[in-house]
């Protein structure tokens, strides 16, 4: 007991405390982030196929992923018999692509060798054996089993049409389709201009925009036909699938993505899958209502508009803090000022998104569009949300964070060292701009770097203000102006709830839900990585030796 | 002429001395540098200098000695007008630097501590390189010329002896300098701009011995060029770096004059209580 009280005094359990509240903290960040990472690098591995038989004589094919006890309350055998739950894919055959099977009820189970997993256009994965090729009217492959070198070979052939598909839909089409629209706006333009000078002569400027506008008429034309020989060359061969029960599918090959023997899979092979299809994931366009393909502008979307927020956060929080600290009379007033600043930081990110959407989207938006682009309305241009308006709502959202960290990297300043600047005969300003900020300079980074974790996480006033389900076209491009800021835009934390709450086939995309937190995870990271170098680097710069 | 003018606290001990101090001292002194005319000082309710008036000599260190809080730096920071930065100050009274009136409306406070360099108590560099610390103060004056620069930075650190010890590594921090080493490169920094006058606030009070003798030796160097007023606690030091000394005591000029006769025969009671460690 004496010993007890000694240790106590000593303060010993106030040791204890404290570790064990950092330990309960770290294991559940632990344990956040264990969950994420499992179930998240998970979902690309390559799984076998198991086929089950059941006692109704019914055949289901499938990835086993998940195992449970049947809960059957109140009776004896409660939690005593076991489920399996099949991803069976084949969603335009059964209608489903889940099911739970009683392993009681299951005659046999087996890993047949030849079944295929194929990944496709539409309705999620098929699941089923390969049994032959045609194109047109021929048999292709004639003997079933020289079907699935020749799979191999068309579906490397097939990404190689999409590619071309792409380049002449996306990139030629749809320079195209940029100029007629330009041609267009410039029309309506010299309308409206018709419209306040009925004297003045325009016809010279309408024949040339006619003349742009019939010369690129001509080349879409040309583009398209040339789409639909390339489509009806790659789009000639079919491939027919037999799937568990019994029922065909005939496939088109350019709709194949993927194509693997799944229970004929080396190490060597189930990783280049595993790595490929991490790779889709991370440079790919979504597909299927986003629970397929990649998430590329989602985390493009993401990267670009934290860096727009922090490039306009923190020019104004240096600004409001510099003023605030140094400049304004310290008195009841800038106190009150202080309190309001921290405050706004505990107002609902929802409510920054509706003064987001009434202020900056209807007002600012509104306004540039009857200004500067009367030509295009009644369609937006900048009257409805974007990258702009979203970065500029998240600005405002976390201006208050860099306020109170730059302020407080300005109150560091040691007062000795603004004394010698001015005794040396600098003015204030010179001060401040050559002595108070660089000394200041790595605390308003630690501001910067808090207000891009809070940014890139935050995904209710962007709801608001620009982020959209699927803009496959980035913000950024090789079109003049180049920057698009006033494009909409995807974004991981949106995708997510998207994904996750708003998609079709709920179960499919669980697991994308956490692939995608993982970048949303990883890009944070880097981001404030970055800036945790650029902000170790000046406190070396600045800081060194100070005793 | 005498007149009280303060009393000793907790002895009761009434002080009488003559209020013209300064007289007696001007007749030595050749050729005044700041002339200063009844100059009245306060923090709003407190005040803290009661009509001081006397004369600095041109190349000449004069030390300003007194116990803490008598005003000797307040003084000392009315010749660069740094009490601008305090809320609340006023001072009456003339203060003129080479004939310069520093507090007149016309002044530009710029151009006062252009002319006015000064050394703090705590060595302050700036958290950029020596070389960047040294020509601070032509930078801010617009001088960008490399050659200009180079030449004023070597000619600084040479002035404030520090050449030799840094002149391998101008890029890197000030504040990687050891003590003594950072407060001669703020000497340096004061007086790469050429100042008339060079103020120093107890420059040494932070410093250990060693590093105090080299700036001691540097304030005797120096005054071939500039006229120095010091402020030190450091009775010792006032007496071998100082041609002139003025003992403050309670915000009034108590008395002023050549250092060696302070010293050995002052003329006041306060005075050789004070020089003699009675108290204070």
């Amino acid at each position: 007991m004496h010993e007890l009280l000694k240790s106590f005094r000593r303060g010993e359990p106030m040791i204890w405390f404290t570790g064990s509240a950092l330990g309960i903290c770290i294991l559940m960040i632990a344990g956040l982030i264990l969950v994420i990472l499992v179930n998240g690098l998970s979902f690309f591995w390559p799984q076998r196929l198991e086929q089950v038989t059941l006692e109704d004589g019914s055949v289901f094919l499938g990835e086993v992923v998940n195992r449970e006890a049947i809960p059957n309350p109140g009776q004896p055998d409660h939690l005593k018999r076991q489920r399996i739950l099949l991803r069976l894919g084949n969603r335009d055959l059964y209608g489903f692509d889940f099911k739970w099977v009683d392993e009681d009820q299951i005659q046999k189970r087996e890993a047949p060798p030849d079944v295929y997993f194929v990944e496709r256009r539409e309705y999620g994965p098929l699941l089923g054996t390969p049994v032959a090729i045609r194109q047109g009217d021929k048999d292709l492959a004639g003997d079933p089993r020289a079907v699935p070198s020749m799979l191999r070979e068309l579906v490397a052939k097939a990404g190689r049409d999409r590619e071309a598909v792409e380049r002449i839909e996306k990139d030629e089409i749809g320079e195209i389709n940029q100029q007629i629209e330009q041609a267009r706006l410039a029309a309506r333009k010299l309308d409206l201009v018709a419209r306040h000078d009925p004297g003045r002569d325009l016809s010279r400027e309408r024949a040339e925009l006619q003349r742009v506008t019939d010369e690129q008429q001509a080349l879409f034309q040309r583009k398209t036909q040339e789409l639909s020989a390339l489509l009806e060359q790659a789009a000639g061969s079919f491939v027919s699938f037999k799937a568990a029960g019994g029922r065909e599918k005939e496939l088109r090959s350019l709709d194949i993505y993927r194509a693997y023997p799944a229970n004929q899979l080396s190490w060597l092979w189930r990783l280049s899958v595993y790595g490929s299809r991490l790779w889709e994931f991370f440079s790919g366009d979504p597909r299927e209502s986003n629970t397929e393909g990649g998430i590329f502008p989602a985390i493009f979307g993401t990267v670009m508009m934290v860096l727009i927020m922090s490039v306009i956060v923190v020019p104004f929080g240096v600004l409001a803090a510099l003023y605030l600290r140094e400049y304004a009379k310290q008195g009841a007033l800038v106190r009150t000022v202080r309190i309001a600043v921290n405050n706004l930081a505990g107002v609902p990110s929802i409510v920054f998104g509706v003064f987001g959407l009434g202020f900056f989207v209807y007002f600012v938006g509104g306004g540039i569009d009857r200004i500067f682009f009367p030509e295009a309305l009644p369609t937006p241009t900048f009257g409805t949300g974007g990258i702009l308006w979203a970065s500029l709502t998240l600005a405002l959202l976390t201006v208050p964070v860099v306020i109170v960290a730059s302020e407080e990297a300005l109150a560091a300043v040691p007062r000795s060292m603004r004394e010698a600047s001015l005794a040396m005969g600098a003015t204030k300003f010179q001060t401040i701009l050559r002595v108070v900020l660089p000394a200041a300079a790595p605390g308003i980074l630690t501001g910067l770097i808090l207000a891009m974790a809070r940014g890139a996480g935050e995904v209710a006033p962007l709801m608001l203000t620009g982020v959209v389900k699927l803009a496959p076209e980035l913000p950024l491009d090789s079109f003049f102006p180049f920057f698009h800021l006033d494009r909409k835009f995807m974004h991981l934390g949106f995708h997510i709830y998207d994904v996750g709450f708003q998609s079709p086939n709920v179960e499919a995309a669980k697991p994308m839900v956490y692939t995608t937190t993982i970048f949303l995870l990883i890009i944070v990271v880097l981001l404030n990585l970055t800036a945790i170098v650029v902000r170790n680097r000046l406190r070396r710069k600045y800081q060194a030796g100070a005793f | 002429m005498s007149q009280e003018v303060g009393t000793v606290p907790d002895t009761g001990l009434r002080i009488k001395t003559e209020v013209k101090a300064r007289e007696a001292g001007a007749a030595e002194i050749r050729d005044a540098d700041i002339v200063i005319k009844h100059v009245n000082l306060s923090y709003g309710e407190n005040h803290v200098l009661h009509d001081i008036t006397m004369d600095i000599e041109d190349r000449r260190v004069s030390a300003l000695i007194g116990p803490s809080g008598c005003g000797k730096s307040t003084l000392l920071r009315c010749f660069n007008r740094m009490n601008d930065l305090i809320d609340d100050v006023r001072i009456s009274g003339t203060i003129k630097v080479k004939g310069l009136d520093v507090n007149a409306a016309a002044t530009d406070v710029i151009e006062v501590r252009r002319r006015v360099g000064m050394v703090f108590q705590k060595s302050n560099p700036f958290p950029k390189s020596i070389y960047e610390n040294v020509v601070y103060g032509l930078r801010i004056a617009g001088i960008n010329d490399k050659a200009t620069l180079d030449e004023a930075c070597e000619r600084s650190l040479k002035g404030a002896a520090l050449w030799d010890e840094v002149k391998d590594r101008l890029n890197e921090s000030g504040l990687g300098l050891s003590g003594g080493q950072m407060q001669r490169l703020c000497i340096a920094r004061a007086i790469a701009v050429e100042p008339e006058i060079v103020l120093m606030d107890e420059p040494c009070s932070s410093l250990d011995p060693i590093a105090t003798v080299k700036i001691e030796e540097l304030i005797y160097d120096l005054k071939a060029k500039y006229t120095i007023v010091i402020v030190t606690h450091n009775l010792q030091q006032a007496a071998r770096v100082s041609d002139r000394t003025a003992f403050f005591w309670l915000g009034r000029l108590v008395e002023y004059g050549p250092t060696a006769d302070m010293f050995t025969k002052p003329r006041e009671k306060l005075t050789e209580d004070y020089i003699t460690g009675r108290f204070g």
